[in-house]
C-alpha cells in the first residue's frame, strides 16, 4: 500500500543519461492460507467441490451471524511475519472494509487497515511493508444473457470460496525490472511453501499477485505516478505485464503525456492493457473497527507457537550451504530456493560413502548431471538414484576411482534402473585404469590410427587431439583418466 | 445543509435510489440531526482515546476445526434467483 | 385452573405450578396461544403485537409431563420473541419489508438456550424496522399499540414484546436494546426490561442493528421474572466473539431492603426535557428507597448529554455497514426486473427499506465517507470513552444511578413521527448505559395521567445480581399495579 506515490516532474537528474527513466516495482500478494476451515466459520475450505455445498449462514452474510477468527490463520500470519522479519503487532484489530459486489456478501469484506498483524521486514533485498489478514470473495461466474433476469447478461455466484483466510503481503517498491520482480516471487513462493502455510498455486490462485508500476527518471528519489496491475497468475504474465506496462508508461511519458494513477488488466492473450475502472466512483471502503470481533491480543505463547512450527527458510539455508557447507553461493542459491534439491543432496551429503563426496563436486552432480537426467521439475527423492548412491558414485568420481565419462555412464544406468554404483563399475567394468602399460598401448595405437591428427598436433593445433582422444576413450569404454590420457598423448608425440 | 450532490454520493455509496423529491426532505432531516450532533465538536477531545468495545476480551479465536455446512438446497432456498446451484445476479460486467 | 387464573400467575409462578404438576405446560400455552392469535386476527382493531403465532402448542410440550425435580428450569412456559431474533424456519422478517416472509435456517444462540431450559416459542414480535424507532411505527407491519391507551405507541423498538407482556398476550417475552429498546418500551407500558452488560448474552442469530451496542434481555411482568429468564440466557457462545463467561450464576432476587445502599441522581438526566409528571413519579420513587433505608445523592455524569449525539453517530454508522447485506441476491426482496446490477440494489434497497432505515443508512455512510470520519465517528468514539470514564467515578461513590427511563410518558401514534430529532430524543435517558456498555433495569415506578412511567436502575459491568435485587426490593416498595393493561 504505498500510496504516498505521488507525481514528480520527469526532469533527467543532473549525470544521468538523458531520458533514461527507471521502473520502480512493488507487489502486493494475495496467499490463500492452507487452514482447514474459513477466515471467519467453520466450513472446510473447498477444492473444487460442487458449487454453494461449502457454506453456512456466517459466510453466506445471512442475517445474525457472526464471524469468528480463525487461530490458525492467526498462527499462519505470525509465522510469515516471523519469515519476513516483521515486526508483529502486540494488538491487531480487523476492519470491514465496505462496498457492493455480488462476490461479497456481507456489503464488506473483512480486512485489516491501520493496525495489520505484521509490519515492516524483508525478504532478500526486498523490503516488506505490512501482512494483513483478509477474507477472500466468493466466485462469479458470467452466464451471458439469462431468460431468468430480465433479458440482460447474467452471473452466478458460487460462495465456496467466499471466506478463505487471505495473507496480503505488500513490498516497498524495491523492484526495478520485470524479471527481479518474478525471480523475487518465487523466493517469496518458496519461502511461503517451506512454511506450510500455503499450497502457493498461482494457476489454481491460491498466490495471486498485483503489481504497482511507476517510472521515474534514473536515480531520482521521488516516485512517479503509479498504475495497479491486477491478479497476474503466472510468473511469465507477471514478467510479460510489467513489461508491458512498463513500456506503455515509458511511451506515454516520452511522448510528452502523463501517467494517470488507475487499476489496470493484463490480458496475457493480446497482450494488451486496459482501464478496469473507468466507469467507477472513487472508491470510498468507509473503513472502520469491526465491531463483532474484539482486537486480536498477540501473546507471547501465541509468537512462541509460530516459531516453534517455523522450519530453515530458503534464504537462510542458502546461506548455511554456502558458510558452512562451503558451497560456491550459485550453488547454495540454487539448493536453498528449490527445496527439493537442497533435501536430496542433504540426504547425500549426510550418507557418508567411502571414499567420501566432496560438497562442491556433490552438488555441482546432484545440480548439474543429476537434473538434467530427469525431467522437468522432477523431484530427484522420487527417482530411482538414491541420495546414498549418487553420495558413492560422486565418492568414486572425486578419488578418480572412476572418471568423468564413466562416472556419467553409472549416474545413466542408476536414473534408469536405480542401484549400487560400485556393482555398475564393477558388472560393466568402467573402473578407471591405472596409468600403466595398457594405457600406453592404447595411446599408441591411436596415434597410429589417426596419424593425420597426431601431425596436426605435433605442428602445434592443439585442437587435432580430438579424434585421438576420442579413439582412446573408445577402446577404454571411458574407463580412462582424461588428464592421464592427454599426458601420454603428449609424452609419446615428443611435445 | 447538506448540499443535494452530498445526498447524491452518499446514496450512491449506500446504493439506495432516491427519487426526486425525496433528495429535498433527505438532505434537510439529515442536516437536522447532523446540526444537533455537531454539539461533540465543541467538546476537548485530542487526548482521548477511542472506545470501540466496551468489553475487552482474549482468546476469542476459533480453532481451526470443522463444522456442518448447509445443505445446497438449505442455502438457496431464500434467493429471489436461482440457476445451476448458485445465486444469479444480473452481470457486474454488463 | 381457569384461564383467568393462569393469566394471573407471573412466568415463574407459572413454572412453579407447572413443575409441582398443578397446571400442564400444554394448557398455559393454549391459554396464551389462542389470545395471541386473537390479537394477530383482530389485526389493527387489537394490538398488533405479533407477527407470527403458533398454531399449537409445540410437540415437546404437549408430550412432556415431567413434573417435580426433573422439570427444566424454565417448565415449558410459552415465550413471545421479538421479530429479528432468527428462528429456524419461522418468519424473522426484523419488522423490514425487505425479509417479508425470510424464513432462516438456524436459530439465535439466545432463543436456542432459552428452548433447552423448557421456554417454547409462542409468538414473534412486531418491532421497529430493524429495531430503529422509538415508537414502534416504524414496522413494515404496522404499529403496534399501547395497551394503557390504544391511540398511543407502546415504544420502541421492542413494542411488540413490551405490549404483548403487558397486555396479558405472552407471559414474558425477549427483546433486544441498542440505545434504550428493551427499557422505553418497558417503561411505556408499565413492565420490567433488562438491558444486561454488553457481551453478557450472545448476539449470534440476532439481526444486527448497531453490532457494539445491540443486547438481547427479557421484557416480563416483574423483576423476578427477569431474573428467571436473564439466567437461562447468559453465557459465552463461541459462534459470538463479543459474548462473555458471565463471571457468577445469576440468582433469584429476594431483597426487601436497600439498607447500605446507595444511589446516584445524575443532574444531567433528571432535570430539563423531563416531563414535570414523570419526574414527580421519578422524585416519589426517590422517597420509596430512602424509606427502604437507601441512601440517595447526587452525582455527575458530566457527558451524558452528548451520549445522544454520539449514539446517532455510532449506531447508524455500525448499521449502515451491518443493513448492507440487503442487497437482493442471497434472500430477501429483490426489485422487479432490475435493468443491471446497480439497478438491482438500488431499487431493492430503496423499496425494502422503509423512511427511517434509510434515514439512518445515509447518515451512516455519510458519518464514515471519507473526510468525515475523523468529525464524526472518530469523534463520537472518543465521547464514549468519557462517557464510560464518567460512570467509573460515579460508581467509585454510589451503587447505582436511578434516572428516568423515558423523558415522557407514551406519546399518541403519529405524534413525533414527522420529526426525527424529538423521536430520538425518547433515548435519552438509556443511551449513555449503552454506550458504557453497563447493565439497567427499569421497572414501573408509577401512573402519570394514567399512564405508566418507568424507573431506571443501571449499575456497573455485571453487576446484574445486585442490580436486581435493588429493583426487586423496589419493586416490593412501589406496588405497582399492571393489572389493567392485561383486561
Ligand atoms: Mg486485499
Ligand atoms: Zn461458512
Amino acid at each position: 500500500m504505498s500510496d504516498t506515490a505521488n507525481a514528480s516532474s520527469t526532469e533527467t537528474p543532473a549525470g544521468g543519461p538523458p531520458g533514461a527513466l527507471e521502473a520502480v516495482i512493488g507487489l502486493e500478494i494475495h496467499v490463500q492460507l492452507a487452514t482447514r476451515t474459513k477466515m471467519f466459520c467453520g466450513c472446510e475450505l473447498s477444492f473444487g467441490e460442487p458449487p454453494n455445498t461449502r457454506t453456512c449462514p456466517v459466510c453466506l452474510g445471512l442475517p445474525g451471524s457472526l464471524p469468528v477468527a480463525n487461530a490458525r490463520a492467526v498462527h499462519f500470519g505470525l509465522m510469515i511475519g516471523l519469515a519476513l522479519g516483521s515486526e508483529l503487532a502486540p494488538r491487531s484489530i480487523f476492519h470491514r472494509k465496505n462496498y457492493f459486489y455480488p462476490d461479497l456478501p456481507k456489503g464488506y469484506q473483512i480486512s485489516q487497515y491501520d493496525e495489520p498483524l505484521c509490519l515492516g521486514g524483508s525478504l532478500g533485498e526486498v523490503r516488506i511493508h505490512r501482512v494483513h489478514l483478509e477474507e477472500d470473495a466468493a466466485k462469479l461466474i458470467h452466464v451471458g444473457a439469462s431468460g431468468r433476469i430480465h433479458g440482460s447478461d447474467a452471473s452466478i455466484v458460487d460462495f465456496n470460496r467466499g471466506g478463505t483466510p487471505l495473507a496480503e503481503i505488500v513490498t516497498e517498491p524495491d523492484l526495478r525490472t520485470p524479471e527481479q520482480a518474478s525471480e523475487w516471487l518465487r523466493l517469496l513462493r518458496t519461502t511461503l511453501r517451506q512454511l506450510g502455510v500455503s499450497d502457493v498455486n498461482m494457476e489454481e490462485g491460491s498466490l495471486r499477485c498485483d503489481a504497482n508500476i511507476s517510472l521515474r527518471p534514473a536515480g531520482a528519489s521521488e516516485l512517479g505516478v503509479k498504475t495497479e496491475l491486477k491478479n497476474m497468475n503466472s510468473f511469465r504474465f507477471i514478467e510479460r505485464g510489467i513489461r508491458a506496462e512498463i513500456a506503455r508508461q515509458e511511451k506515454l511519458i516520452l511522448g510528452g503525456g502523463t501517467v494517470v494513477q488507475e487499476t489496470l488488466h493484463f490480458d496475457p492473450g493480446s497482450g494488451a492493457i486496459t482501464s478496469l475502472r473507468s466507469k467507477e466512483e472513487a472508491h470510498d471502503y468507509r473503513y472502520f473497527p469491526e465491531p463483532d470481533l474484539l482486537p486480536v491480543r498477540i501473546e507471547q505463547a501465541m509468537i512462541d507457537a509460530a516459531s516453534a512450527d517455523m522450519t530453515e527458510l530458503p534464504a537462510a539455508r542458502a546461506e548455511r550451504l554456502r558458510v558452512e557447507v562451503g558451497l560456491s553461493a550459485e550453488s547454495a542459491r540454487l539448493l536453498a530456493f528449490r527445496g527439493e534439491l537442497g533435501d536430496y543432496f542433504e540426504a547425500a551429503l549426510a550418507a557418508t560413502a567411502d571414499p567420501a563426496a566432496p560438497a562442491q563436486v556433490l552438488a555441482n552432480w546432484v545440480t548439474g548431471e543429476l537434473v538434467s537426467r530427469l525431467g522437468e521439475g522432477e523431484d530427484p527423492a522420487s527417482s530411482r538414484v538414491r541420495p546414498e548412491a549418487i553420495s558413492a558414485l560422486v565418492g568414486l568420481v572425486a578419488e578418480k576411482h572412476v572418471s568423468v565419462g564413466a562416472g556419467r555412464q553409472v549416474l545413466d544406468r542408476l536414473v534408469a534402473d536405480g542401484g549400487d554404483p560400485e556393482a555398475i563399475v564393477a558388472a560393466e567394468g568402467l573402473a578407471a585404469m591405472d596409468g600403466g602399460d595398457e594405457l600406453a598401448g592404447i595411446v599408441a595405437a591411436a596415434l597410429e590410427a589417426n596419424a593425420d591428427a597426431a601431425t596436426r598436433v605435433r605442428e602445434g593445433n592443439p585442437k587435432a587431439v580430438g579424434p585421438i582422444v576420442g579413439y582412446v576413450m573408445r577402446e577404454t569404454k571411458g574407463r580412462a583418466d582424461g588428464t592421464e590420457v592427454s599426458r601420454l598423448i603428449h609424452e609419446q608425440l615428443g611435445i | 445543509m447538506i448540499a443535494r450532490d452530498e445526498v447524491l454520493h452518499v446514496a450512491r455509496l449506500a446504493r439506495l435510489a432516491l427519487s426526486d423529491e425525496e433528495i429535498e426532505p433527505m438532505a434537510r432531516e439529515l442536516s437536522a440531526v447532523l446540526d444537533h450532533i455537531a454539539k461533540i465538536g465543541e467538546l476537548d477531545l485530542d487526548e482521548v482515546a477511542p472506545t470501540s468495545h466496551v468489553v475487552e476480551v482474549t482468546g476469542a479465536l476459533r480453532p481451526d476445526e470443522p463444522r456442518p455446512c448447509l445443505p445446497r438446497e438449505v442455502a438457496l432456498a431464500q434467493a429471489p434467483a436461482t440457476s445451476d446451484d448458485g445465486f444469479l445476479v444480473p452481470s457486474p460486467q454488463a | 385452573m381457569s384461564a383467568t387464573d393462569i393469566l394471573e400467575l407471573t412466568a415463574s409462578a407459572a413454572a412453579a405450578e407447572i413443575a409441582a404438576g398443578s397446571l400442564s405446560a400444554a394448557e398455559l400455552f393454549d391459554v396464551y396461544q389462542e389470545r395471541a392469535a386473537a390479537d394477530r386476527a383482530a389485526g389493527d382493531h387489537g394490538l398488533n403485537c405479533f407477527t407470527w403465532v403458533a398454531e399449537s402448542a409445540p410437540e415437546a410440550v404437549v408430550a412432556d409431563k415431567t413434573a417435580g425435580n426433573g422439570a427444566r428450569p424454565l417448565a415449558g412456559v410459552p415465550l413471545a420473541v421479538k421479530d429479528l431474533f432468527c428462528t429456524e424456519g419461522v418468519p424473522s422478517q426484523s419488522g423490514s419489508r425487505i425479509l417479508e416472509g425470510y424464513l432462516p435456517p438456524y436459530t439465535a444462540s439466545a432463543v436456542s438456550r432459552l428452548s433447552a431450559a423448557g421456554a417454547s416459542l409462542l409468538a414473534k414480535t412486531n418491532q421497529d424496522e430493524f429495531a430503529m424507532g422509538s415508537s414502534n411505527e416504524n414496522s413494515a407491519y404496522g404499529p403496534v399499540r399501547n395497551p394503557w391507551d390504544r391511540s398511543r405507541v407502546p415504544g420502541g423498538s421492542s413494542g411488540g414484546s413490551a405490549a404483548a407482556v403487558a397486555a396479558g398476550l405472552a407471559p414474558w417475552a425477549l427483546g433486544t436494546d441498542t440505545g434504550g429498546s428493551i427499557r422505553q418500551p418497558a417503561a411505556l407500558c408499565g413492565i420490567v426490561g433488562l438491558k444486561p452488560t454488553y457481551g453478557a448474552v450472545s448476539r449470534y442469530g440476532m439481526i444486527a442493528f448497531a453490532s457494539s451496542l445491540d443486547q438481547a434481555g427479557p421484557l416480563t411482568r416483574d423483576v423476578g421474572d427477569a431474573a428467571l429468564l436473564l439466567r437461562e440466557m447468559v453465557g459465552r457462545d463461541e459462534r459470538d466473539a463479543t459474548s462473555l463467561q458471565f463471571p457468577h450464576p445469576i440468582e433469584l432476587p429476594t431483597a426487601e431492603r436497600l439498607d447500605g445502599v446507595t444511589f446516584g441522581v445524575p443532574e444531567e438526566l433528571t432535570g430539563e426535557g423531563i416531563e414535570a409528571g414523570v419526574l414527580e413519579s421519578f422524585h416519589a420513587a426517590l422517597d420509596r428507597a430512602r424509606d427502604l433505608g437507601a441512601q440517595v445523592r447526587e452525582v455527575h455524569l458530566a457527558h451524558a448529554p452528548h451520549a445522544l449525539s454520539a449514539y446517532y453517530v455510532i449506531a447508524p454508522a455500525e448499521a449502515s455497514s451491518n443493513l448492507a447485506r440487503f442487497d437482493g441476491v442471497r434472500y430477501g426482496y429483490r426489485a422487479e426486473e432490475p435493468r443491471d446490477l446497480l439497478d438491482m440494489y438500488t431499487r431493492t434497497r430503496h423499496d425494502g427499506f422503509g423512511a427511517e432505515v434509510r434515514r439512518r443508512i445515509m447518515l451512516g455512510t455519510y458519518a464514515l465517507s471519507s473526510g468525515y470520519y475523523d468529525a464524526y465517528y472518530g469523534r463520537a468514539q472518543r465521547v464514549r470513552t468519557k462517557i464510560s470514564e464518567d460512570f467509573r467515578t460515579a460508581f467509585a461513590a454510589v451503587d447505582f444511578i436511578l434516572t428516568p427511563t423515558a423523558p415522557t410518558v407514551a406519546f399518541g401514534l403519529g405524534e413525533k413521527t414527522g420529526d426525527p430529532l424529538s423521536m430520538y430524543l425518547s433515548d435519552y435517558c438509556t443511551v449513555p448505559m449503552s454506550l458504557a456498555g453497563i447493565p439497567a433495569i427499569s421497572i414501573p415506578c408509577g401512573l402519570s395521567r394514567g399512564l405508566p412511567v418507568g424507573l431506571q436502575v443501571a449499575g456497573s459491568a455485571f453487576s446484574e445480581n445486585r442490580l436486581l435485587d435493588v429493583a426487586h426490593a423496589l419493586e416490593g416498595a412501589l406496588a405497582f399495579d399492571g393489572s389493567p393493561a392485561r383486561v
